[in-house]
Formats: C-alpha cells, structure tokens, sequence
C-alpha cells in the first residue's frame, strides 16, 4: 500500500512534447515500474505519434479510453495549464497532478469554482508542485528518484528542494518512506496539507508522517487541528520562514505574510498546541521523525 | 506587481468606480499648474510611493490655495517618505497626487483579497475606514464584513447593499456604493489582481461614495495578459538588486543580515535562512536560483549579492534534483573567478552527482568551504563570516 500512487497506477502526460514534460516523463519511466506505469502522452496536434515508445493521443478522454490511464501529470505551460487541468477533470480521471508553476490565481479560482459546483471526483495535487512518489514503484513528478527508497514515512510538503532535503535525512537514519507528496505553493490548489494527511492516516503502511509547511495562509493551522482530533499516527514537523520579514513574497505565490498572519511562529504554536512534535531546525526533521517512532 | 495611487484610480475610473478629480505630477510647477486646473477651494497633495501610511508619515497635505499647493509639494516632493510599510530610511518622493478636495462625512473601507480557504475573492468591509486595517481587525475584528465572491455570479446587487448597510452606507447612497463596490470587483478580477483596498471609501456630504484612495497589487504570473498594467511598472519603487534578479530570473529579496545564501527552491531558501539565524547569523537575502542555474545565472547571482556592503560571506545549498551538483560546482568555480570573490563561500551539495561536484570544488584550489549538511553549512558560514568582519576591522 501507499497513498495515491502505486505501481498499478497508468499515468498519462499533458505536454509531453515539450522540453519539461518530455524529461520528466523519459525518468519517470526509467524509475521502477515506469515502463509500466507510462502509457501515454496528450497533445492535439501530435496525435498518433510516439515519445520514447509512448503514444500520443488528440485528448485527454481519447489517451483514457485507448490506454485504460487513470492519473495525468501536466506539464503544459503556464497560460494554458489551467485548461489542460480541466479537460482531465471532464475525463473523470482519479488523479490530476499539475506540475506547471506560474498559472494565474484567477485561471485556478475558475477550475477550482466548477470542481466544487460539478461535484467532480477527480483529485487534483498541485499546481506549481514537485509531485506525488511511491518509492521503488512509481515517481510521477520531477523528484530525484535516486534520493528516496521505499519505507514507511509519509512526507507532505509544500516545497520541492525542501521536501528532497527530509527525504535526504529520512535516508540518512536508514528511514524509507511510503509515499512522499508536494502539494505545491500556490495559493489556490488541489490538495491541501490535511487532506493528503487523512489518507497517510488510513495508510496501513505508514507509520509515522513528517509534515513540512511554509509561511502564508492556514493550511498547516487546519491540519494540525484534524490531526489533534483524529490522526492515529506520529506526526512531526517544521514550518520554514521564521526569518521572513511581513509583506515580502517568498517565491512561492502562497509563501507571504499578510495582515500579521501566517507567520512561522504561528504556525508552530498552533501545531505544538495539537500534539505535533515540532522543530525549528530544518536540519533536525529527520531525527524529530525516528524519536516519535515506536 | 504594485502600482501607485493615481494609476489604481485611473483603473478604477475605467470600471465606474468614482474617484475625486486629480493631476499625476513629477515637479512643483507641474504641481501649481494642476491645483490651477482643478480649480479650489481645496486641494489634497498627496505624495506617490508604492508603500501605506503615507498620512502618518507626513506625506499627505491639505492645502486651501496655490500658494499653499506650491509650499506642500515643495515640501514633500523629493523628502525621504517613512511609513510603517517602507524601510527605516524611508522612499524618496518622485511623484504627486494633486487632487480635489471632497466633504468627507463617513470614512469607511473596503478591501479584496482572493481568500486560500474558500479560494474565491473576498469582499472585506468596515465602518472604521481611514485607519490601518490591521489594527481593526486585531482590536474589533466584529466591524470587519466579509463577502465571499462567487465567481461566476460576481458581486450581486443583494450582496453590495447588505455589506454596504452594515458599514453604515445610508439607504440612500445604496446605488453609489453598488458603482463603487461592483466596479471594484469587476477590476480586481479582470485585471488579475491580488490585492485591492480603497481606504477610505468616503460618503459624502450630498450622499455620494468615493474612492479617495486607491491600491492595487497584481498577480506576477497573469502580467503576460495585462501589457496595460505591466506599463505602470516603476523602477524607481523597486529595489535596483530585486530588479537585476529578476533579469535573469532569480528570485531574491535583500535582507539586512551579512549571510548571502545561494539556494535551489524557495521552500528551501526559506530554510536555509532559518538555520542560519538559528545558528546565530543573520540571512543578507533570500535568493532562489531556481531549477535550472547556469554557471552564468549563479555568477550574476554573486554579482548582485556582492553588491551588499554587508555581505561577510555566501553560503551556497542545493540540492541537486534536476540541477545536477557538478552543473552548480562548476557554475562555482567560475563565479568565484569572474567575480574575484574576497568574502569566505561555503558550499553544501546534496543529490543528484554530489560526489562528483564536491570533486569539482576540492580540485579547484579555490578557498571553498565545503560543508556535509544543513547544520555544519549554516555553523560554518556563521563561523567564516565572523572571522571575515574580525579581520575586515583591523
């Protein structure tokens, strides 16, 4: 088991023709079971050519029925990711994950608005994110999928250099991990922290669960809460941004503190308030980590 | 993107949102030529920076004749303007507001931000208009009305009169203020914004609403579809190092400490300042190369931190993912020598071809600290940038 990906799961690529999309989807099929895993790509104008063995179809719907896909990764550029997100919605797939980082708040506000009045089941991780990995299985994403093996930690984050730096000292202690998942840093996404921390919860192979949250917004306010009255499983994390000054947008379009929230400490205090074991330290997250295992 | 009072309000203006009458302005003359336009008996001279607080901070003046406009806007053109909002030396003065003087009876406010927990727009109103916000809603956060926007419906005419009367609009401005808030709206969202306040939206004497104050922030990643707002861009309210990155974008904002770090990813960019203070330092920026630093970006990288005469040393952390560590080892070496690199730099390397760029970096003969992880990179650039001002003393 893992959380949304495994090696079962087909995966298409929206934008595989283009320099990202082609990379990622070339080592993502390099990794583990991604011959299989790989089945298909989508652009409109390349329909019934070929990338590295794969078939390209006119659309979303047509990749689905033809290759059984179930989960799309996107890679489509910024002014048109936000359509490319919504056609894998109307194909009903189980899982959307939009790598594509600068799409505009409002294209995003729009997909989200028809998500909820369609009642649509499709999940979507992103936009503007690293992606989902179930190590030694499936790594759908642009991950370095060198740096993980399989294990039974759970990581969620909202950064992608971030994340690879608490894989990095999960390895260091021998620690593997079930499932890891970038959930981006815009302000407007798919999943957010407490959603991806329900499923780790019902993970019967995951043990333990680091969570790594950024300043801005209250994601990590509403997860620590759900996890106060509901998580099963040890829970630790870090919230990076302590030294950043209000007002000042930290990269991420969601990284900024406004109206004296969202700071750092903020965060931090409603978290320990839960019962999540935190730190200050970001080079300390690993070892947080294995003191709460049993 | 930020952009200043006057062009809010030329915004505005184009959605029917009713402003009062006034002149942009780069000089006095310019100044006393446009108070003589708008004709009296009062006019406001407002000074024009992309920061909040200007009142307090004695950038906004009344004047009750042109003689009185020339004073003010000599006064305040050219001062080194301190807000809550700006840096402690402040923003120098390049352009004026002339505007018309209005009969303020009620100062109200009225806001928009687009809200990450509903992720639509949200409509924030109070009575309390003419203050800072912030403090409102700290103190009374009960005066503060919030409207969540649907998106497709927009503003409806129900929901503009229900906030409207709750912040103490009489019933017989209600259409004024629809203009007002409808036309805000309407802007925020087909400009892209990110960010809209009028503060303060006032009512008049004879009942009508008017936007007295106009700002509005936009949305970096939707400025390709507005080349009519990208044109309002000021240089001159940016800072130079900010502008310089983002030529060869990298994203970076200075801080005041003397640690430059060098980092791939903003989450972990944020971390690495974090460790830093934690091991005692102070982070000079936070910069972010991004996914893909050539040796040529990490060169105009250290160019621009080297230009900060409190740098005392760089600390460089990638993780290396699709940035390969011999890409970023090599884009060192060659910055270090093109820039003649006088201040200590240590290097933390992790991921993909980390053997090989900690190879690259040893065999250089550069003095590159190199360092294991997280924590023994942050100790010893604190540490090398100590030794570094010691030595810079004597």
């Amino acid at each position: 088991m893992s959380i949304l990906i495994n090696k079962d799961t087909r995966v298409m690529t929206q934008g595989i023709t283009g320099k990202a999309g082609q990379y990622h989807t070339k080592t993502g099929k390099e990794y583990a079971n991604g011959p299989n895993c790989y089945v298909a790509g989508v652009n409109p104008k390349k329909a019934g050519e070929a990338y590295e063995g794969i078939p390209i179809f006119g659309s979303v719907a047509d990749a689905k029925k033809q290759t059984g896909a179930n989960v799309s990764v996107i890679y489509v550029p910024p002014p048109f990711a936000a359509a490319a997100i919504w056609e894998a919605i109307e194909a009903d797939l189980d899982l959307v994950i939009c790598i594509t980082e600068g799409i505009p708040v409002r294209d995003m506000i729009e997909v989200k608005d028809k998500m909820r009045k369609q009642r649509r089941k499709t999940i979507l991780v992103g936009p503007n994110c690293p992606g989902v990995i179930t190590p030694d299985e499936i790594k759908i994403g642009i991950m370095p999928g060198h740096i993980h093996k399989k294990g039974r930690i759970g990581v969620v984050s909202r950064s992608g250099t971030l994340t690879y730096e608490a894989v990095g000292q999960l390895m260091d202690l021998g620690l593997g991990q079930s499932s890891c998942v970038g959930i981006g840093g815009d302000p407007v996404n798919g999943m957010k922290h407490v959603e991806v921390m329900k499923l780790f919860n019902e993970d019967p192979e995951t043990d333990a669960v680091i969570m790594v949250g950024e300043i801005g917004g209250d994601d990590e306010e509403t997860c620590a809460r759900w996890i106060k009255d509901n998580m099963k499983k040890p829970v630790v994390g870090f919230i990076a941004g302590v030294t950043a000054p209000p007002g000042k947008r930290m990269g991420h379009a969601g990284a900024i503190i406004s109206g004296g929230k969202g700071t750092a400490q903020e965060k931090l205090n409603i978290m320990e308030e839960c019962g999540i074991k935190v730190t200050k330290n970001p080079a300390d997250m690993g070892r947080l980590l294995k003191s709460v295992l049993k | 993107m930020k952009i200043h009072e006057y062009q809010g309000k030329e915004i505005l203006r184009k959605y029917g949102v009713p402003t009062p009458r006034g002149i942009p302005v780069f000089s006095v003359d310019e100044a006393v030529a446009a108070a003589e336009k708008l004709g009296g008996p009062v006019w406001v001279v407002k000074a024009q920076i992309h920061a909040g607080g200007r009142g307090k901070g004695g950038g906004v003046k009344v004047a009750k004749s042109v003689a009185d406009v020339k004073a003010r806007s000599s006064e305040i053109l050219g001062m080194q303007l301190v807000t809550h909002q700006t840096s402690p030396e402040g923003q120098k003065v390049r352009r004026l507001l002339i505007e018309e003087g209005a009969d303020i009876k009620k100062e109200l406010y009225v806001g928009m931000v687009v809200d990450r927990v509903t992720q639509v727009v949200c409509l924030m109103a109070s009575s309390e208009g003419g203050m800072d916000i912030e403090e409102v809603a700290a103190h009374t956060p009960e005066k503060i009305h919030k409207v969540f926007i649907d998106p497709v419906a927009g503003l409806t005419d129900a929901d503009s009169d229900a906030v409207a009367l709750k912040i103490g609009v009489p019933q017989a401005s209600l259409a004024e203020a629809r203009k007002c808030l409808q036309g805000l709206y309407k802007a925020f969202w087909e400009t892209d914004a990110s960010l809209a306040e009028i503060n303060p939206l006032i009512v008049t004497g004879d009942g009508k609403v008017i936007a007295l104050d106009a700002k509005l922030n936009f949305d970096s990643n939707a400025l390709f579809r507005h080349p009519d707002i990208v044109a309002y861009r000021d240089l001159d309210e940016e800072d130079p190092a900010e502008i310089e990155a983002s030529k060869f974008d990298l994203a970076y904002i200075s801080l005041d400490g003397t640690i430059g770090c060098l980092v791939n990813g903003a989450g972990l960019a944020m971390a690495t300042m974090d460790v830093v203070k934690l091991y005692g330092g102070a982070p000079a920026n936070f910069l972010d190369v991004g996914g893909s630093a050539t040796a040529e970006k990490v060169t105009e990288a250290f160019k621009i931190m080297l230009k900060n005469p409190n740098l005392q040393a760089i600390l460089v952390n990638i993780f290396g993912g699709i940035m390969k560590c011999d890409t970023i080892a090599n884009g060192l070496v060659s910055a270090v020598k093109a820039t003649s690199l006088s201040v200590p730099l240590i290097a933390r390397m992790r991921g993909t071809n980390e053997d090989l760029g900690k190879k690259i970096l040893a065999e250089s003969g550069l003095p590159i600290i190199s360092a294991d992880n997280l924590a023994d990179a942050a100790e010893k650039a604190v540490k090398a940038a100590a030794e570094y001002a010691a030595k810079a003393k004597k």
